[in-house]
């Protein structure tokens, strides 16, 4: 036996790669569940049925797929132009700092109207910044950026920790270490009433569409994809390397970035070191399901979101722990990598 | 000054010195194996992470300590042997098989040990492997206890060390594994098949990295809880090119870095009032990023590291 490169990669194979990849990690996971002692398919029910079965439950699981989907695309913009940011979870710390310090400041006298484009500014900036280090050294020293934007997030995240801990520590807060709250007109209106769900949602989607108008339409997507296909036969085509990858991580650590500002802005109104459960690892795996597609990563949101919130119901209900959801999303990041090469090539006897 | 200074000649700084490098020494050197071969393996930090937990599984549940050290090698090979499917046989991106790999062993090493072992204020613990002291040298003044009373893994990370260091060098074998990372289709040329050549190095790797998480359980810690590698992984990843991917220099680096993360909990007892805690707990990332900005240039890299091989094709 022996594999064979296609001619060309039937369309239908790749829409149909993500769902045998999901359906591939759902089927492990169940062994899993069984070797657990639970029922298999019960616990897929009561995952949906946690997820979605009531009113606060949907609303919820769209709550979580809201930061995902901003992750998601800043992993997918940086790794289609094989810019290897996996900073995102520290740089929506750092977001998410910067809107409460800016949030809590003397510029919170600022109209909504006004104040809020500029805290999404800001945390957006915040997120740029820390990717732009690692960038640098990638371009200036030649260090892979893998490494550095990771280590960066534990950097991040002790930053973050400093500031809550210090200057800016709530006094109000009996003691707990966390930041100043961001002034109420700053938070984000609620899309459905007596929900967490907010309008950061349909901020998230708005700007899924638009990079995904901007990788098609705009001669800078041309060379995004140019700079990750073939480096330097891009710079042979005349692609200006250093500046693409300097655009591409300022719209990736500014999604990652923005991500943690809506986080803030939308459903808590104040910094915690637990502010994301690993939101930016999380954006890393839904970018690969959707094949680094900006629409996919609308869906692929939806997927991870349901499965962590399904989790938790599941695992009361059944008393498994509720890390299954961890488990499957990662492996369906596995699956999806094989389901992907079967699309470029085939088993051949 | 004179803190600082009483600080360095304490023999306990040196001993801790030894024993935070161990789990560096086992993973670094893992990671300088696989990618002599021409394979990332960005897994690691999974890697140690599964090992950590099911070598105190294995304890846990009745098994000795050196059998707990060999499940966790066994288990980390399996994880290499996954990652050598993915990216040798079907040739998939390294970075982000080993990015998968990470996020599925450590949400699977997370999963296991809360099925096993309930929530508890409390978490159960082990009687981890006791610091041997060597007959005769450890009597020495200063010497002794600071560098000759420690657990047997960190005699054996340095001895795995100096075996990598022969067998890299010296060996036909270690030859053939540097062919297979710097040109794999002369190595095939050569009569060698650079895909086992591959495979191998990649499954006795992770193994090390299996065995450097479990020395956390096993002989630093007695308990296993989630979070307990805290990017020591990735610090190995960073201390393979500040080893330019040789074993001595790994066992140097990790060394070196081990001192000054020893130093920063000691500086911290003595600066604590004035200098938030957190700044003391960046500097082991901080130091890796300068390590790796200082070295990358210089260092060189395995020609065909990253590069999948398939036979008759470039």
């Amino acid at each position: 036996m022996r594999l064979e490169r296609r001619d060309h990669r039937p369309l239908y194979l790749i829409l149909l790669a993500p769902v045998l990849a999901v359906v591939a990690a759902l089927a492990i996971a169940g062994i899993l569940i069984a070797l657990a002692g639970a029922p298999v398919l019960e616990a897929y029910w009561r995952i949906l049925a946690s997820a979605f079965g009531t009113r606060l439950a949907a609303t919820e699981t769209l709550t979580r797929a809201t930061p995902l989907m901003l992750t998601g695309l800043a992993a997918a913009v940086a790794f289609r132009a094989r810019l290897w940011n996996i900073g995102a979870e520290g740089q929506f710390y750092l977001g998410a700092i910067t809107v409460a310090a800016l949030g809590s400041s003397a510029l919170s006298a600022l109209p909504a109207p006004l104040l809020v484009p500029v805290l999404f500014a800001g945390g957006a900036v915040a997120g740029m910044l820390l990717l732009l280090l690692p960038l640098w050294l990638r371009l200036r020293f030649s260090v892979d950026e893998v490494v550095t934007s990771l280590l960066l997030n534990f950097v991040a995240v002790l930053f973050v920790s400093m500031l809550i801990d210090g200057v800016l520590k709530d006094p109000l807060a009996f003691g707990w270490p966390q930041s100043l709250p961001v002034a109420d007109h700053a938070q984000l209106p609620k899309l459905i009433a007596r929900s967490r769900l907010h309008i950061g949602l349909a901020v998230a989607v708005a700007v899924a569409l638009g990079i995904y108008f901007l990788q098609s339409r705009t001669v800078f997507g041309l060379q995004s994809r140019a700079a990750g296909l073939n480096p330097d036969g891009a710079v042979f085509a005349g692609v200006p390397l250093a500046r693409t990858l300097v655009k591409v991580a300022c719209i990736s650590g500014g999604l990652a970035g923005l991500a943690g500002a809506i986080e803030v802005m939308g459903v808590k109104g104040y910094v915690t070191t637990d502010l994301s459960p690993g939101y930016g690892y999380s954006g890393i795996i839904v970018a690969m399901l959707a094949n680094l597609h900006p629409i996919g990563v609308i869906a692929a949101a939806l997927f991870t979101a349901t499965m962590f919130v399904g989790a938790d119901g599941m695992s009361r209900a059944l008393g498994i722990p509720t890390y299954i959801a961890d488990v499957t999303v990662a492996l369906s990041l596995l699956t999806m990598l094989v389901a992907l090469f079967f699309t470029q090539y085939r088993l051949r006897r | 000054m004179t803190a600082l200074f009483d600080i360095i000649a304490s023999a306990g700084l040196w001993a801790a010195v030894l024993r935070i490098a161990t789990p560096l020494i086992f993973g670094t050197l893992g990671a300088v194996l696989s990618e002599r071969s021409g394979v990332l393996n960005l897994g690691i930090e999974g890697i140690m992470t599964f090992g950590a937990m099911i070598g105190w599984l294995a304890v846990f549940n009745g098994a000795d300590l050196w059998t707990g050290l060999l499940v966790a090698a066994l288990a980390g090979g399996l994880f290499g042997l996954l990652h050598a499917l993915l990216t040798v046989t079907l040739g998939l991106s390294q970075h982000v098989t080993g990015l998968g790999i990470t996020l599925f062993a450590s949400s699977l090493s997370y999963f296991i040990f809360r099925l096993v072992v309930p929530l508890a204020s409390t978490p159960p613990t082990i009687v981890p492997f006791q610091p041997i002291a060597i007959p005769g040298l450890s009597d020495l003044p200063f010497f002794g206890p600071a560098l000759l009373t420690q657990t047997p893994p960190t005699y054996l990370a340095i001895v795995i060390a100096a075996i990598l260091a022969y067998v890299l060098f010296r060996t036909p074998l270690g030859l053939a594994v540097r062919m297979a990372g710097e040109n794999p289709h002369a190595a095939e040329a050569q009569g060698l098949n650079p895909v086992r050549l591959r495979y191998g190095a990649i499954v006795v790797g992770s193994a090390l990295m299996g065995m450097g998480g479990a020395f956390l359980t096993l002989s630093a810690f007695n308990s296993f809880f989630p979070t307990m590698v805290q990017g020591r992984g990735w610090i190995c990843i960073a201390l393979v090119v500040f080893a330019s991917w040789r074993p001595g220099r790994a066992l140097l680096g990790a060394l070196l870095f081990a001192f000054f993360d020893a130093f920063q909990l000691r500086l911290q007892t003595v600066l604590g009032d004035l200098v938030p805690y957190q700044i003391f707990l960046m500097i082991p990332y901080i130091l890796s990023i300068l390590a790796l900005a200082v070295m990358a240039r210089r260092a060189r890299v395995p020609q065909a590291l990253m590069q999948p091989y398939r036979r008759g094709e470039r």
